[in-house]
C-alpha cells in the first residue's frame, strides 16, 4: 500500500509526483504543487471551496482520491487569469463586488467558468441552479449572480466582435 | 480527513474487477463515482483495503435507445443522464429526477450505477427505478444474471447483489406514459424528507396504467401496486388521487430521523404523492 506515481497536468503544467493512493486531490494540488487556490472548506464535499475543473468537468477535489486523478486534465483558478490579466469572470466578480472575504471565490469562479463553457447564455434562474454546490456565507450569493451573468454578457459580447 | 490506507486498483475491463473482487472478497470494493464511498471512507465509517476505481472500464458506459428498449451503462454519471437528448425524449422521468439529485459537482461524478446498487434507502434511482420497473444486470464469476429493481432491495444496505458480482447495466421498457419525480428536500445536496416517482397512461378518458414508488420512506425503495390500483379504472379525479395517495402512504414505514419524526414525514409523504400523481396525470 505504499505510495504510486500519479500524473497530472494542472492549468497547462504536466507534473509526477508519488502519491499514497488515499490523499485527496485537493491536499495533493495545496501541499505537493503548491496551488493553493482551491480551498479546503467543508471537507464532506458540500461547500464547494475547493472545486477545480477535472476533464473538462466541476469536481470537488475534497472527494477525489490522487490515483483516481492519474491522467487528469487539471484547471484550477490560477489557470484562469493572473494578477496584472484577469478572466472577464475575476474581473466581473471584482466590478460587482462578488466577493467579500473571497474564501469561497476560486470554487465560485472556477464552477462559473464551466457553467458557461456549457451555457453561454444563462439566465438567472440558471446561473442559481448552476452554482448551487457552492456556498458563499458572506455576499447572500445576489452580487455573485450578478457579476456571472455580467462576465456572460461580456463573453458574448467579445465572442461577437470577434466574428 | 484522510481515509485508512488502502490498495488502488483500477481494472480495465470488467474480468478485472471481477478477479481482484474474487481474490480480496469481503476487504474489495468497487468504486463508480466515489460521491457516496469516498465520504464514507474518509469518515472512517467504511473501510476498504482494496479499493477497485470503475471509471477505466469502456464497457460500463454509454446509453443505447433500440425502440423503447433503453439500456443505461452503470457507469453512466448523473451528468450524462441530463445531458442525454435521446434519453430525455425517450424516458424524461430519468432527466427530471436526476437534475433534483445533489448539485452540479457530484452530477458530474455521481453515477447511475451507483445510485442503484449502494443500497442506501436515500438514493432517488432505486425508486425510480422500481416505478420503470427497470432490471439489473449483475455480472459474476459464474456468469451474468437479471434481477427486477422491484426485487433487488432487501434493507438498507442491502441488496439481491452478492459480493463478488458487479452491477453492469440498466435496462427498461421506455413508455409515452405521463410522468413526474417530486421530491422535498431541505437543501441543495440533502437526500429526500419523502420523494415520489409516477408513471400514468390514460385509456379514453379512464386512467389505463399507473406505477407509483416512493424514496426515502423505508429503509428500502417502495413501489406501491395498492397505489397504481386505485387510480386504473379511475378518471383521476381528487376522490381517484386521495384513494391512490392513502394506499401509497400504508406502504411506507419511515423512520424519524434529523428530517422530522415519522408524523411529519407521512405529512409531507402525502403531499409529495398527491403532488406526483397529479402531475404525472397533466402530462399523460
Amino acid at each position: 500500500m505504499g505510495k504510486q506515481i500519479v500524473k497530472l497536468t494542472v492549468n497547462g503544467e504536466e507534473h509526477e509526483l508519488l502519491a499514497e493512493p488515499r490523499e485527496l486531490l485537493i491536499h495533493v494540488l495545496r501541499e505537493k504543487l503548491n496551488i493553493t487556490g482551491p480551498h479546503v472548506g467543508c471537507e464532506t464535499s458540500h461547500c464547494g471551496a475547493c472545486t477545480v475543473d477535472m476533464n473538462g468537468r466541476s469536481v470537488k477535489s475534497c472527494t477525489v482520491f490522487a490515483a483516481q486523478a492519474d491522467g487528469a486534465e487539471i484547471t484550477t483558478v490560477e489557470g484562469l487569469g493572473t494578477p496584472d490579466n484577469l478572466h472577464v469572470l475575476q474581473e466581473m466578480f471584482k466590478e460587482h463586488h462578488g466577493l467579500q472575504c473571497g474564501f469561497c471565490t476560486p470554487g465560485m469562479i472556477t464552477r462559473a467558468h464551466r457553467l458557461l463553457q456549457e451555457n453561454p447564455n444563462p439566465t438567472e434562474e440558471e446561473v442559481r441552479f448552476g452554482m448551487a454546490g457552492n456556498i458563499c456565507r458572506c455576499t447572500g450569493y445576489q452580487n455573485i449572480v450578478k457579476s456571472i451573468l455580467a462576465a456572460a454578457a461580456e463573453l458574448n459580447a467579445a465572442r461577437e466582435a470577434a466574428q | 480527513m484522510i481515509p485508512s490506507r488502502f490498495e488502488y486498483y483500477r481494472p480495465d475491463d470488467i474480468r478485472g474487477a471481477l478477479a481482484v473482487l474474487n481474490e480480496h472478497g469481503d476487504d474489495a470494493r468497487v468504486m463508480a463515482g466515489g460521491h457516496s464511498l469516498i465520504p464514507m471512507m474518509k469518515l472512517r465509517m467504511a473501510e476498504v483495503p482494496h479499493l477497485i476505481d470503475l471509471q477505466g472500464i469502456a464497457e460500463l458506459r454509454g446509453i443505447a435507445i433500440d425502440g423503447a428498449e433503453i439500456s443505461i451503462g452503470a457507469m453512466t454519471t448523473q451528468h450524462d443522464l441530463i445531458a442525454h437528448a435521446g434519453l430525455a425524449d425517450a424516458a424524461p422521468i430519468l432527466r427530471e429526477a436526476a437534475l433534483q439529485i445533489a448539485d452540479p459537482q457530484v452530477r458530474y461524478m455521481g453515477t447511475v450505477g451507483g445510485n442503484v446498487a449502494n443500497g442506501d434507502p436515500g438514493n432517488d434511482m432505486p425508486g425510480l427505478m422500481q416505478c420503470l420497473d427497470a432490471r439489473f444486470e449483475l455480472v459474476g464469476a459464474d456468469g451474468t444474471r437479471e434481477v427486477a429493481a422491484r426485487d433487488f432491495y432487501e434493507a438498507a444496505y442491502m441488496t439481491a447483489r452478492d459480493d463478488e458480482e458487479l452491477l453492469t447495466r440498466i435496462r427498461f421498457t421506455a413508455t409515452g406514459a405521463g410522468y413526474a419525480y417530486e421530491k422535498q428536500k431541505r437543501k441543495i445536496g440533502d437526500y429526500a424528507t419523502a420523494a415520489c416517482a409516477a408513471l400514468i397512461s390514460r385509456d379514453g378518458d379512464r386512467i389505463g396504467s399507473a406505477s407509483v414508488a416512493m424514496t426515502n420512506l423505508s429503509d428500502v425503495p417502495v413501489w406501491s401496486q395498492a397505489a397504481g390500483d386505485a387510480l386504473v379504472g379511475s378518471t383521476g379525479d381528487a376522490a381517484a388521487i386521495k384513494a391512490a395517495t392513502d394506499a401509497a402512504l400504508a406502504d411506507i414505514d419511515p423512520t424519524g430521523d434529523n428530517r422530522g419524526p415519522v408524523e411529519f414525514k407521512k405529512h409531507v409523504a402525502g403531499i409529495i404523492i398527491s403532488r406526483a400523481i397529479a402531475r404525472a396525470l397533466s402530462r399523460a
